[in-house]
């Protein structure tokens, strides 16, 4: 194999990134992007209990209740156009006691929004931490749903599957994603 | 009598059965099905059986020590797994990355999407017993793969693209070579399309053979070739496009069958337009520096960031939570095989035993990336 040359081609203009960009600092804030704005104030005006946790180019989280997570999610995907689950992700906050369900909705039907992703989260507390499952809106969330039970240990009302899925069969221990389970040798 | 079609637990005429995860046709993964004779009434995936605990393995490693483990899940397309962890990180660190790295981390994903096509070809192939195409596939592979060894340094694994751009320049004069792979290579496929993809034998083992329609497909949440072939024009590539893919002239295709050989055939038209993107980006690949120099242990600022790329199998998407310390506090792999899990009990009722390979294969299903 020849060696590379990484050296050997150098640009003729100088003025290429070269060192790492400063990150930008938090005083100066981008403009809010319209598209998500605007997305934010919809959900908002049926929902004033959602808090909207950030807005950006192309994704907007809002975080809701667990009691109106249902019709929050059957309203974007019925007026708004988000259609495709694309993750369901879990965050055990052990310093607040609470875990966060996060499912990240894309659209393909609705065309200005193919690029753009949905983040409906909402918290539930450690001890208890029991959500509604939202398969009745959208069907591909089950094995998602099935694999945060599984790995956060979180109890999705009206998912019908109870037991080991990726885990092995005699798995015996808490869930491995929560932040207080040591891995082994560790 | 009557074959039963629908499921009935209390039935006597049904047999449960497990279907690997030593059975070659399944490769290292579980279905549990339920037979009535010859015919499948229903069947449960058990993906579980690798366990690796990638996501719980990257809390205890800072972001650079992450990369060269969390391709393993994915070893046929190393790239394609690391991508969106690059485009993760680098959104957190507002890195800009240099335009000569971006055109090797197209190069580099195209050339694995390419290796990981070929080989989910071959084994489709191999179980509707078309020998030549396993052959034929798997040596052609290793042209890909030489070329990707050339600029990566690595064989499979190549840990190539990482925080910051990629690791490595290529070395001088391999363009010429790559050309010629792309010439080489779009005459062969015309062989395979030939030899395989219209052959009678293949279209009737293949052709009707577990139906996908457009509405399932979105329904049950599938990404990439499954939801392609089922007549959904979906590609992040296009609709939300990173690192200079805006910059390439290609085209998404996308099949109406919605059957095992239109998904198959998918990985065929995919791959034409990844020679095609291959052939422009060493073309116009422009001069400069590869990468930026992050350090061995980069200053992650504390945010949560959700990236997602068109992987060889699908949509891949990351889904990163810093706190400002120099590991990720969690770190969400969403891998296109997983999603297209859901597919597989939706396909497998109401068909034989002797079809559960091609359609299970037909998903370009690596178990390896559902269990992480």
């Amino acid at each position: 194999m020849s060696k590379p040359t990484p050296g050997t081609q150098q640009p003729a203009k100088p003025a290429a990134p070269t060192a790492a960009a400063p990150p930008s600092p938090p005083s100066q804030p981008k403009p809010e992007p319209a598209r998500a704005k605007k997305l934010a104030s919809t959900i908002t005006a049926q929902f004033p209990d959602a808090k909207v946790d950030y807005l950006r180019e192309k994704r907007l989280k809002v975080t809701v209740s667990s009691a109106t997570i249902k019709a929050v999610a059957t309203m974007v995907r019925d007026d708004l156009g988000f259609d495709h689950p694309s993750a369901v992700s879990g965050v055990d906050w052990i310093a607040k006691n609470e875990i966060e369900i996060i499912y990240f909705i894309g659209s393909l039907t609705r065309e200005g929004l193919r690029d753009f992703v949905l983040a409906i989260a909402e918290r539930v507390p450690r001890a208890s931490p029991v959500a509604p499952s939202l398969i009745d809106v959208w069907t591909g969330v089950e094995y998602h749903e099935r694999e945060s039970q599984e790995m956060l240990g979180i109890d999705f009302k009206g998912n019908p599957f109870k037991g080991h899925f990726l885990l092995p069969e005699d798995w015996n221990d808490m869930p491995p994603l929560r932040k207080d389970y040591v891995s082994p040798g560790r | 009598m009557t074959i039963q079609t629908e499921y009935d637990p209390d039935s006597d005429r049904i047999m449960a059965v497990s279907f690997g995860p030593q059975h070659p046709g399944a490769g290292h993964f579980r279905i549990k099905l339920w037979l009535d004779g010859d015919y499948l009434v229903r069947s449960e995936p058990d993906p579980g059986y690798i366990h690796r605990g990638e996501e719980k393995m990257s809390e205890y490693r800072n972001y650079i020590q992450n990369v060269p483990h969390l391709e393993r899940p994915v070893i046929l397309d190393s790239c394609g797994i690391l991508f969106p962890y690059a485009l993760a990180v680098d959104e957190l660190m507002n890195n800009k990355i240099p335009d000569r790295g971006q055109y090797l981390r197209v190069i580099m994903a195209e050339m694995n999407r390419i290796i990981s096509h070929m080989y989910f070809i071959a084994i489709e192939g191999l179980f509707t017993g078309h020998t030549t195409m396993i052959t034929w596939c798997m040596g052609d592979r290793d042209f890909w793969i030489d070329l990707a060894e050339r600029i990566g340094g690595a064989r499979v694994t190549f840990a190539y693209i990482i925080p910051g751009g990629v690791r490595n320049d290529m070395p001088a004069g391999l363009t010429e070579k790559a050309l010629d792979t792309c010439d080489w290579f779009e005459k062969r496929m015309d062989e395979y399309e030939k030899i395989f993809f219209k052959n009678p034998m293949v279209l009737t083992r293949m052709r009707r053979v577990g139906v996908l329609s457009k509405e399932d497909a979105i329904r049950l949440g599938a990404v990439g070739t499954v939801l392609r072939a089922s007549g959904v024009k979906m590609d992040v590539r296009k609709d939300e496009p990173y690192s200079h893919y805006e910059d390439f002239d290609f085209e998404v295709p996308s099949l109406d069958g919605g059957d095992a050989w239109s998904r198959a055939y998918m990985a065929l038209l995919e791959m034409r337009q990844s020679v095609k993107i291959i052939r422009q980006a060493f073309k116009n690949i422009p001069q400069g520096p590869v990468r930026l120099k992050l350090g061995p242990q980069p200053r992650v600022p504390a945010g949560e960031v959700y990236a997602r790329t068109e992987a060889a199998r699908g949509e891949m998407s990351y889904h990163l939570i810093s706190d400002g310390s120099p590991r990720p506090y969690r770190l969400k792999i969403g891998s296109p095989s997983f999603k297209n899990l859901r597919v597989l009990p939706h396909l497998l009722r109401n068909v034989h035993v002797a079809d559960i390979p091609i359609i299970y294969w037909s998903l370009n299903y690596w178990p390896l990336e559902a269990d992480r």
